[in-house]
């Protein structure tokens, strides 16, 4: 008889105990804090995989530091090919199954896009996603999603902006992909010079991705008189837009865009004497270059690379973007104090006050607001000299 | 266990022995209890299960039953995907009617496209198919129907909810919609392939001469074979974009055709049940590859699949055959 009136008590305990940590965060425990991910591991985008393992090993780096007030980060990562379907399907383990607080760095335009509704339905943070597309700073409509790096939109206003302060009497010509990323820009440009758009950009012209060169479209730019020309187009288009330019004897002030700075892929093979002048915008800093071989935070970064990913490739940029965006991460974690609620955890995410990353160029500050949710809209103007991307003038805000 | 229920659930129908039927309706039945006793991630994938199931037997049809080989699969689930997705953001119809429509226009299409094909063999008809893969990612960012596709962004689609008056989430829901389909898709299939038809259709595979001259119209089963595939596997994508709730250009790459191909191969070609051992491969093998290795999920991938060719060279559905049949003597 006290044997079942014991049993019934512990079970009412139980219960109670169950009701009141159904309250807590999922993925919160007083020694731990889950953090999911979806990477392409697999796939045609799996050379970004690298940032996923980047990531990883920055939270072991943090966990072998002690973690994050007295919790340590368990960093759940899932291969989603870059396929949408399975990104859902990942993302749903990943919040349902495996009870993550929140889901970090997802990589892929079209993978955030699938899960994005879902994620705000069910207030769960996405944080910092791996995209340029200009749609994650919403919060009036996804108060939950949040972007990281400057996109295309910031970084073709910096455009703008030097256009209108070097060259306000320019003639603007616009090479640009027919896609999400190439509208961009053209809305980027129009945003800042607005009323003035129709009367400086005197001409813009498109191309497929499927089309075999954008001769055509560059001697259509030039026949319109412009002086100015921006490329907001993918590697291949734009080391032949920069050579066409050249070669037909165009000289105009031209841009183009951070996507297709490559030296390998770009500007070695429409010949690097042919991009001489060619102004673009960065925000980090390129593991390649020499200006950065005794930089003390890339030092720092080399350190961190050598000790938790000594078989990776130090010259791939995108273990600076993971080693960059998971101590974003971690900033924002600090800031949560105690409260690691979903909500708070938002909230410092949308309250990071000049904060600077070793990785980024100098000058460069991660802003956020409850309105403002780019974290970098700071770039820092770049010419090409013939050999490499040399800085110069000041960090411009694309905000 | 939920994809042998419905595996032989689907066999139901005309000239089924009791013993069969019994066992069948309790599979049905224990199918039917499985989102109650699922979290609903789980029953998620039960539903993707559903879906698979439906594309590899449409696949079956063309590939197994017919012996035309098919790369291009995955441009009839897109298709049906992003005809499904389309009509319901443009609220055209209720979300239950694009399914009938998507395998309706797949239907169509497939037909057209198998009236050509039929005068390629073997692997030009494998090329061929190829072909329509590469292409239809690209052709869905086109520009000039961006209006309705959402160029390279996609449409994002709510999920459909269950009636007020059932008490069933609205993954629960999904799961019921996609099993009150599968159902008579089996059961259609089935007589089809195991009559007049299903025999014409092995007869053009093993010796389309004398299938010819016994008077069978070899080209037109081939074009129809290649419709009622496409039909098929239209209704899965359709099934399959209510799931993800999401289609894009990148979620049809070619991959998905290939993924179709080896989720054939693995349940069994020419076999219907073993659609869902194929559908239960394609769901649930890729992520216990990345479970092993994040560094070389496909080379883990790769083992799996040399393992299973070798252990059982006519799929999972030949397996069992092969037992079942030597207990028998």
């Amino acid at each position: 008889m006290l044997r079942r009136t014991m049993l019934t008590a512990a079970a009412a305990l139980a219960v109670n105990a169950g009701a009141a940590r159904a309250e807590e965060t999922p993925g919160v425990t007083a020694t731990e804090i889950k953090i999911g991910n979806t990477m392409p591991y697999s796939g045609n985008a799996s050379a970004y995989g690298v940032i996923g393992k980047a990531d990883a090993a920055y939270f072991q780096m943090i966990n072998d530091q002690g973690g994050i007030n007295g919790h340590k980060i368990n960093f759940i990562t899932l291969d989603d090919g870059y396929t949408p379907p399975k990104t859902v399907e990942q993302t749903r383990r990943l919040v349902e199954q495996e009870q993550v607080a929140i889901i970090f760095n997802g990589l892929g335009t079209a993978a955030n896009s699938a899960v994005q509704k879902y994620l705000n339905q069910r207030k769960v943070p996405q944080l910092f996603v791996s995209t340029g597309a200009s749609k994650w700073g919403h919060p009036d409509e996804f108060h939950w999603t949040m972007g990281w790096q400057p996109d295309y939109q910031t970084e073709a206003k910096i455009y703008a902006k030097y256009i209108l302060k070097e060259k306000p009497e320019g003639k603007i010509a616009i090479l640009w992909q027919n896609d999400d990323f190439g509208k961009d820009y053209v809305a980027g440009i129009k945003a800042v010079l607005g009323d003035k758009y129709d009367k400086m950009v005197v001409k813009d012209v498109s191309y497929e991705v499927a089309d075999p060169t954008v001769d055509s479209q560059i001697v259509t730019l030039q026949s319109s008189g412009a002086d100015t020309l921006v490329i907001a187009a993918t590697p291949k288009f734009a080391a032949q837009a920069v050579r066409k330019v050249y070669d037909i004897g165009w000289h105009p002030l031209e841009f183009l865009t951070n996507v297709s700075i490559s030296v390998g892929s770009v500007m070695n093979p429409a010949g690097p004497e042919k991009g001489v002048g060619i102004i673009t915008a960065g925000y980090g800093k390129d593991p390649t270059d020499p200006t950065w071989k005794d930089d003390p935070g890339m030092q720092q970064w080399r350190a961190f690379m050598t000790k938790y990913l000594p078989d990776a490739d130090q010259s791939d940029a995108s273990n600076v973007f993971g080693y960059g965006v998971s101590m974003t991460l971690v900033q924002v974690l600090k800031q949560c104090g105690d409260d690691f609620s979903r909500e708070n955890i938002m909230k410092q995410a949308a309250n990071l006050n000049d904060f600077e990353l070793p990785t980024l160029l100098p000058g460069i500050k991660i802003n956020t607001s409850p309105t403002d949710y780019y974290p970098i809209q700071d770039m820092h103007l770049q010419k090409w000299d013939g050999k490499s991307w040399v800085l110069f003038g000041d960090v411009i805000s694309g905000s | 266990m939920a994809t042998i229920d419905q595996a032989a659930s689907a066999r139901t129908g005309i000239g089924v022995p009791a013993r069969h039927r019994f066992g069948l309706a309790l599979l049905l039945l224990a199918a039917c209890a499985l989102p109650f006793v699922l979290s609903s991630y789980q029953t998620f994938q039960a539903t993707m299960v559903l879906v698979y199931a439906i594309a590899l037997l449409g696949l079956n049809i063309l590939t197994g039953f017919n012996g035309q080989i098919s790369l291009g699969h995955g441009a009839f689930y897109a298709i049906g995907a992003y005809t499904a997705a389309i009509l319901i953001d443009q609220s055209l119809v209720p979300y239950w009617a694009t399914v009938p429509i998507a395998g309706f226009v797949c239907l169509v299409i497939g037909f057209l496209f198998g009236l050509p094909a039929t005068r390629l063999t073997g692997l030009y008809l494998a090329l061929a198919t190829f072909a329509l893969a590469v292409a239809t990612p690209q052709i869905l960012k086109y520009h000039g129907i961006e209006k309705w596709t959402g160029g390279s962004q996609g449409i994002i689609l709510d999920k459909p909810a269950a009636p007020t008056f059932l008490p069933l989430t609205s993954d629960q829901w999904l799961y019921f919609v996609c099993l009150i389909v599968t159902v008579p898709m089996f059961v259609i299939g089935r007589n089809l392939l195991h009559g007049r038809t299903g025999r014409a259709l092995v007869a053009i595979r093993d010796h389309p001469i004398a299938a010819a001259s016994m008077g069978i119209d070899t080209s037109f089963y081939k074009s129809m074979s290649f419709g009622v595939s496409a039909l098929y596997t239209g209704i899965a994508g359709a099934l399959g974009a209510f799931v993800a709730g999401f289609v894009s250009p990148d979620s049809f790459m070619i991959f998905l055709s290939i993924t179709l191909l080896v989720g054939m191969l693995v349940g069994g070609v020419g076999s219907i049940a073993g659609a869902f051992f194929g559908a239960v491969f394609i769901e649930f093998v890729p992520n216990l590859a990345d479970q092993i290795s994040k560094a070389a999920p496909w080379a883990i991938y790769g083992v799996f699949l040399i393992g299973f060719m070798y252990l059982m060279p006519s799929g999972v559905a030949g397996l069992i055959r092969y037992w079942t049949s030597r207990l028998k003597l």
